[in-house]
């Protein structure tokens, strides 16, 4: 299963690497809206710098529909899964290697756009048990967004109306990460809260990312079946 | 049930007539408790009656979804794999639909009359409704397009099953997040219920009408699924047959 994993994602990786779509247009897009978001504040810096956080996760949100959509993209043209199917992969093993993938590009992105952020709204830095807090936030909520977004990409592929279906769906689950991870890097940070905070919240959140990924390790047989 | 169908055209049968009796029965013992029996509240007035519907909508949100979730297992799993789960998911879906709007509107009235304000982000059990709403607005988007029976099945048995995981996940956040909302009063942890005893019987003859209400509307809701189904299966049959029956040369005067 882990060698099928290996397999997709270094698949998935290298087709995303050779387009260049994820560096010349997710990011720019994720970018945009950080800038959107200063203008929609009056570019207020006391302001910004409290609502960082949430704003940063958001960005983050309306870019993982971006990257969801591009991870299956690839997929439903040409018959691609048609060939997937045939080649006798484990699902599981998909499963797991398309979501590591987009996980991978999440945290890339996540990184870029904590630079973005810290150089914006400039937040004060985080000393060393805020750095421990604020990386194991983003490494956990970034690979529970990767399996719900990886489950809804499989789930919608070949829909005709994918683009419009895939927000509806994939929003409104993904707002716990939204809650538990804006509190946990605000706890980080030391907005509004203290650094012990942060834990319950981190907890939630591995509790939605080892739900989500054992749902999706069982569901992707079915849903690759015949979609 | 095969002969009401095939000389009455309709949904109706004997047994679903004595349950819509019965739930229209258990709206008119509602009424009159909600209204007529049961005092105002010494702090809330009038307002406290709005619990009456309000209580039983949630119940019956949770529930439905419940129904939902529960079928949507069903159908995945393989020994159980059958369309009849798939289509009662569905209409439970729809249904939850129905009193998660009723409970959310109810819930804005009462927040309106007693805080003073429609909407409070610091209510736990309002936000996790509206998010309930929400996700299970995109379950029903979702069955809504078409595609093979059995694909879209399984793509819905999947959406469903991701939502009902989340319930708990946001109500737990949404929790956390700060809360405002009266603390549970029924179901408290000394079970010494704090409202008057009249209130709480009003409340439980709200749940059971309300959950006869559901189970009527399940009942026909699937049964209309169920000819839906048929037609989609026979209807372009059917057509082409009706077709070639007509007479050669009608077509003609059409066009």
């Amino acid at each position: 299963m882990l060698r099928t994993a290996l397999l997709v994602a270094g698949k998935d990786l290298r087709i995303e690497w050779r387009s260049k779509v994820g560096m010349v247009q997710v990011l720019p897009f994720a970018m945009a809206v950080l800038v959107l978001f200063a203008f929609a504040l009056d570019g207020n810096r006391s302001t910004l710098r409290d609502v960082t956080p949430g704003l940063a996760w958001i960005a983050m949100l309306l870019s993982l529909l971006l990257g969801v959509q591009r991870a299956f993209g690839p997929e439903t043209v040409d018959g691609a899964l048609d060939a997937l199917r045939l080649s006798g992969l484990e699902p599981a093993g998909v499963f797991l290697g398309k979501a590591a993938a987009l996980a991978a590009q999440l945290l890339a992105l996540g990184t870029l756009l904590g630079i973005g952020v810290a150089l914006f709204y400039g937040p004060d830095a985080p000393g060393v048990g805020g750095w421990v807090v604020l990386v194991t936030t983003v490494v956990v909520a970034t690979t529970g967004l990767a399996a719900v977004g990886t489950i809804y990409g499989a789930l919608s592929a070949g829909i005709r109306v994918r683009d419009t279906l895939l927000p509806i769906l994939v929003l409104p689950v993904v707002m716990p990460v939204l809650i538990a991870a804006t509190r946990a890097v605000e706890a980080s940070l030391g907005i509004r809260a203290e650094l012990t905070d942060a834990w319950p919240w981190v907890g939630l959140l591995a509790v939605f990312t080892l739900a989500y990924t054992a749902l999706g390790l069982l569901a992707f047989g079915p849903l690759l079946e015949e979609t | 049930m095969t002969a009401g169908t095939t000389t009455r055209p309709g949904t109706g049968t004997r047994g679903s007539r004595i349950l819509g009796v019965l739930a229209l029965a258990g709206l008119a013992w509602l009424v009159i408790f909600g209204f007529l029996l049961s005092p105002a509240d010494e702090v809330q007035g009038d307002s406290v009656r709005l619990m009456y519907v309000h209580v039983p909508s949630a119940w019956l949100a949770y529930l439905a979804f419940g129904v939902t979730a529960f079928c949507s297992l069903m159908y995945l799993w393989k020994r159980t794999r059958s369309l009849a789960w798939d289509r009662i998911a569905g209409c439970s879906a729809e249904i939850g639909l129905l009193f998660t709007g009723l409970a959310l509107v109810t819930g804005m009235t009462w927040g309106q009359v007693t805080w003073g304000h429609v909407w409070d982000w610091g209510d736990a059990r309002l936000v996790t409704t509206a998010l309930l709403f929400l996700l299970f607005v995109g379950y029903v988007a979702l069955r809504r397009l078409p595609a093979a029976p059995h694909v879209r099945a399984k793509r819905a048995a999947v959406a469903g099953i991701i939502a009902f995981l989340d319930v708990p996940l946001v109500h737990q956040s949404v929790e956390w997040f700060r809360t405002l909302h009266q603390s549970p009063t029924i179901l408290r942890k000394d079970l010494d219920p704090q409202i008057d005893g009249v209130m709480l019987f009003s409340v439980f003859v709200g749940v059971v009408a309300f959950t006869l209400v559901y189970v009527w509307l399940l009942v026909h809701r699937n049964r209309v699924a169920m000819m839906e189904a048929r037609l989609e299966a026979g209807g372009l049959e059917q057509a082409l047959a009706e077709r070639r029956g007509e007479p050669v040369g009608t077509a003609a005067v059409g066009s």
